[in-house]
């Protein structure tokens, strides 16, 4: 066994469907899966179906079946998990998160076949092929990578690496040659320099978001009181495009999700069940559900009608922002029958300028929400020129930078010497390597004798 | 001399003694043949050893049972301890040495090794059977036999030296230039290229104001490279002096631009950018106004001084005129000029990594002939090829040092695999495993190699094993009790580190910055207890394992992960031009350099990480 890392990559074609199995393959397979998932598997047969839950921390994320080949018998030849899910992009973004946070790595093109080749589980005459397969699929991932990312190989990626150049060679100038005649960075400037990195690959995890909106859809999630217009609104919006993509039953029984385009941005709007205070067992658990669904989303539409007015808005307002989890969820309060509102009420109203007033049924004002949906999901793009990134591998290369320029930042506070820090600094620029194209110590040593007089 | 050995070196420069004396310990009947027998271990740059990352390499050869550590030691004038204020990775012996001792010294540990002969001669050609190397060739006319032949020649192969427009052969000032050898290696199928490298004028200390310049001392409690407990540090010290050239030497300096055989395109060949001729730092660094030059005493008895940072091919009265107005050097008198050298070398990817050639068997090459510079990096390439050759004589497996275990390691590899455009020069950046690579731990890393080798003694490596029970023990410890804040609070708040609230395991209050176990022992008892009996060297080993725990620990993970790939053999008959899926860039570089792991074949430039998948699909493993 060569790798002893174990790889996780969605095995079926990406995209909303009924299902999506995800595969996890290597050592830790059973034991990664383990510590996300409700039951044992190594108390469970091999090769057989189990039925759980995938928690992510308390919440439960997804009802799934799994199924564990053990001691090696699998396509890979290793320990492999098969986790069959509900087909929703979310839920397999997220379980795939979840089992990178838990010590996966997501698996390079090929790499499961790869694997397979290599324990022996295909055979020789086959190994060309899959040579060819990987040898096209890796030389072009990094290639395809940059085309995904809109912007292309932008400036901005240039620019970040020449920043990190610069800090490397700043802190290597300082290890190798501290006994030369030179002016060194002092911890100001590697601060100021490392801040701007950071902002960098923060804005491109960032722009993760977007470029994983743009790519999956952005999922709208339209809560609300019973009958306040929420079915309405829905076939107002859908309707009024006619373009309705598809027709998927949800993976929650009582939330149904259409999709639609709007100026070239798909989204998913999930209808909910009605929220209010009840004693009905079933009902809270459909409401339950509803605020589930609701922390899916990327945007939550929170409709209320006349009969809210009346009570104290902030306060409905706040109540529902706090069952409201995920920190970078938008909320767009609309207020729907606003055509039917007294004088008193519209009154009232004045004080909530960010309120967008429609009615789903008179047709009113609908291409408002619509303009603020657009709008949010630009704002997720920091600017027009912006490099976007979609694809996961980055996404987690440029985690697992941060986490590095993190430590390098930790590092400074409590004055670590050089040497430490140049670790993480080689772990940074590692990561970022497939980004911004590899740094190697040539370059680092090449950039200090262009710009320093060294030498005795 | 007889005309059959098991060994010939070539040359008795650094790499050449390490060679000789290496493969004369371990039982090998050695001749070492000379140009010039009275200029053993020459240093003909500077007169010091180590140095940022050139230091740790020679702790690495003393550790090994080399030589050089030792000669430094007994011929040193001065010991500094440089970075002192960064990490323990960084920490990098420096001596200043007797030029004369230098030589002397090693002149006497070859003598004093029954096993090692001597011929002055020049090597002018190779005898050859098939594709085997069976001795060499002399300008005197002889046919010398042995099993293997190590070449060391250094600057000599061709070496031509330019003083200004000025120009003529030679390997050294003052030495002949080496002439066939090269042509001999080339006609063999070596790919050879040109370098340059420079050196600055000597001067009469009698003649320089030191009230003038700045005094460098040595450290006040000198090291040493040694790990040999019988080796002393040095105890009286010499100053060296630093002083500035001003904006009048800069000007002067330009005059003789025109007749500068680098700016004027008589030398073509590359010279390292770490180290280049202060015509150069003029012309490419015009806005510095100044430029350091270290006032360094080639040794004791002798008031030749060796102008460190003026390293200059200018014309004579040139230099002459410009070093007048360095303050200091107003009535200086000169030994001799300063001036470029330039001379073959042969691209080391052409050897594997025992620094044996892969066209003609039993021929080893060690030293600048590979494209080196120092004599740091030269001696630790003549000890692994006196090994080697030895080794293979005696049909034993090669030895081979891991990059995460040495920077001999990281040295070899980077040559055989990457091959140099300029002389090549070590620096800790190069190696990716810089923490594990310490000046201090070299023993541990080492030792148990040198003395399996042969070439440790059975006493040194019995103290070796001792030094490192007592810091294991001890670190046991230090794990297992724990602090008092009664009795260590006061020394604490002293180094404006946060009191202890309650008890506290004595390595946790260790890794504390500005902390350290000797203080500390001072007012703990108990501590104390802990440490009798171990050296300051062993305090600082044992203090160091203990505050950069994590860090080695994280650091050693990162390596594992590397050696899987090194693990993974790539076989011989593996045809890299009938997998179509690997790059046509690939298959040359590989078909070249034939390297013999996945790990290896990565570090090849040109072989891209796609190439990489493929070979480990075709190694089927």
């Amino acid at each position: 066994m060569i790798s002893q890392d174990t790889i996780c990559a969605l095995s079926t074609p990406s995209g909303s469907g009924a299902i999506g199995i995800v595969r996890v393959s290597g050592p830790d397979a059973i034991s990664i899966v383990n510590t996300i998932f409700s039951k044992d598997l190594t108390k469970v047969e091999s090769h057989k179906a189990t039925y759980g839950i995938i928690k992510k921390k308390e919440e439960d994320l997804d009802e799934v079946v799994v199924i564990a080949y053990k001691e090696g018998k699998s396509y890979t030849g290793e320990d492999l998990v098969e986790i069959n899910c509900h087909g929703s992009s979310f839920v397999i973004n997220e379980l795939l998160m979840l089992l990178i946070r838990e010590g996966c790595r997501s698996a390079e093109p090929g790499e499961f076949t790869q694997r397979a080749f290599l324990n022996g589980k295909l055979d020789l005459s086959q190994a060309e092929a899959v040579g060819d397969l990987i040898a096209s699929k890796s030389a072009k991932a990094h290639d395809v990578a940059m085309k995904q990312m809109r912007g292309g190989v932008s400036n901005e990626i240039a620019d970040l690496r020449e920043k990190l150049l610069n800090f490397a060679s700043l802190m290597e100038l300082e290890l190798d040659f501290g006994e030369e005649d030179v002016e060194f960075a002092d911890r100001t400037q590697f601060k100021s320099l490392l801040a701007e990195i950071q902002l960098k690959v923060q804005s491109l995890i960032q722009s993760f978001a977007y470029g994983n909106a743009v790519k999956n859809g952005v999922p709208v999630a339209i809560v609300g009181s019973p009958n306040v217009g929420k079915s309405t609104l829905l076939n107002r919006l859908l309707n009024e495009e006619k373009a309705i993509v598809s027709n998927i039953a949800g993976t929650t029984r009582d939330a149904i999700e259409d999709e639609m385009v709007i100026k070239g941005i798909t989204f998913r709007f999930i209808d909910t069940a009605g929220l209010r205070e009840t004693e009905d067992q079933i009902e809270s658990i459909g409401i339950e559900r509803s605020y589930k669904k609701a922390n899916e989303a990327k945007i939550i539409l929170f409709l209320i009608d006349e009969r809210d007015v009346e009570l104290n808005i902030t306060d409905i307002i706040d109540n529902f922002k706090e069952k409201i989890l995920g920190k970078d969820i938008q909320v767009v309060t609309v207020l729907n029958k606003s055509d039917t509102l007294t004088k008193k009420q519209a009154i009232l109203l004045n004080e909530y300028p960010n309120i967008l007033r429609i009615s789903a049924k008179e047709n009113q004002n609908i291409e408002q929400i619509k303009d603020k949906l657009l709008q949010l999901v630009e704002s997720l793009k920091l600017d027009d020129n912006a490099t976007v990134i979609s694809n996961i591998r980055h996404y987690e290369s440029l985690s697992k930078a941060q986490e590095a320029l993190n430590r390098i930042e930790e590092g400074f506070e409590v004055n670590l010497s050089s040497d430490l820090i140049a670790m993480d600094i080689r772990q940074a620029s590692h990561y970022l390597g497939e980004i911004t194209g590899k740094i190697s110590t040539d370059d680092i040593l090449g950039n200090i004798f262009a710009n320093f007089c060294i030498g005795k | 001399m007889n005309d059959k050995y098991d060994i010939i070196v070539v040359g008795a420069g650094h790499a050449g003694c390490e060679a000789a004396s290496s493969a004369g310990k371990m039982g090998m009947n050695v001749l070492l043949v000379t140009m010039n027998m009275n200029t053993i271990a020459q240093m003909s740059c500077n007169p010091a050893t180590g140095g940022v990352a050139k230091g740790q390499i020679v702790r690495e050869i003393d550790a090994l049972g080399g030589l050089s550590g030792i000669v430094s030691d007994r011929s040193s004038i001065q010991f500094r301890m440089l970075n002192r204020s960064k990490g323990p990775a960084m920490w990098s012996p420096r001596a200043q040495n007797d030029r004369f001792l230098f030589s002397k010294y090693w002149r006497e540990e070859l003598e004093a090794n029954p096993n090692v002969h001597f011929w002055q001669d020049s090597v002018t050609g190779l005898l050859i059977d098939g594709d085997s190397v069976i001795g060499v060739s002399t300008k005197l006319g002889a046919s010398i036999y042995g099993k293997k032949v190590v070449i060391t020649a250094g600057t000599f192969m061709n070496g031509l030296i330019h003083v200004g427009l000025n120009n003529f052969e030679g390997g050294r000032v003052g030495d002949e230039a080496s002439l066939g050898l090269s042509d001999s290696l080339t006609d063999f199928g070596f790919e050879m290229g040109r370098m340059k490298t420079g050196t600055p004028p000597r001067v009469d200390g009698r003649s320089l104001d030191y009230s003038k310049m700045e005094e460098q001392p040595g450290d006040e409690a000198p090291s040493k490279f040694s790990f040999d407990s019988k080796i002393k540090p040095v105890s009286n010290q010499r100053s060296c002096w630093i002083t500035y050239t001003n904006l009048e030497t800069h000007s002067i300096l330009e005059e003789g631009f025109d007749e500068s055989p680098m700016f004027t395109g008589r030398i073509k060949s590359l010279g390292p950018r770490y180290c280049p001729s202060i015509e150069d730092k003029i012309n490419r660094f015009k806005e510095r106004d100044r430029h350091q030059i270290f006032v360094e005493p080639e040794g004791w008895d002798t008031c030749e001084i060796y102008v460190n940072g003026f390293s200059t091919s200018l014309p004579m009265d040139t230099q002459f005129k410009a070093i007048k107005t360095i303050p200091g050097f107003e009535n200086v008198k000169f030994f001799r000029p300063g001036y470029a050298i330039e001379y073959d070398f042969f691209n080391p990817q052409g050897l594997d990594h025992t620094l044996c050639s892969k066209n003609l068997r039993n021929l080893y090459l060690a030293g600048q002939v590979n494209g080196t510079t120092g004599y740091e990096e030269a001696a630790a390439q003549g000890l692994v090829a006196g090994i080697n050759a030895s080794l293979s004589v005696k049909e034993k497996e090669p030895f081979i040092l891991r990059r995460d275990e040495s920077y001999i390691g990281v040295l070899i590899d980077d040559l055989v695999l990457k091959g140099t455009d300029e002389p090549y020069r070590m620096f800790t950046s190069r190696a990716e495993f810089r923490i594990l690579l310490r000046q201090d731990n070299a023993d541990a890393r080492l030792s148990q190699y040198g003395f399996e080798l042969g070439l440790l003694s059975k006493r040194r490596y019995e103290d070796f094993t001792i030094k490192y029970d007592k810091i294991s023990q001890a670190t046991d410890d230090i794990k297992s009790l724990s602090a008092d804040p009664k009795i260590l609070n006061t020394y604490l708040k002293d180094k404006n580190s946060s009191e202890l609230k309650q008890k506290m395991k004595y390595d946790k209050v260790i890794s504390r910055p500005n902390v350290h176990i000797q203080e500390m022992a001072l007012e703990d008892d108990k501590l104390n207890s802990t440490i009798i009996g171990l050296t300051s060297e062993e305090l600082e080993s044992l203090e160091i394992l203990i505050k950069y725990e994590g860090y080695i620990k994280r650091e050693k993970e990162v390596a594992e992960k590397m050696l899987r790939l090194e693990s993974v053999k790539i076989p011989a008959s593996l045809e890299f031009e009938k997998l179509s899926s690997l790059s046509s860039e690939a298959v040359e570089k590989l078909n070249n350099i034939k390297p013999q792991t996945i790990g290896e074949a990565s570090r090849i430039s040109g072989v891209s990480p796609a190439d990489v998948s493929v070979l480990l699909v075709a190694c089927g493993r």
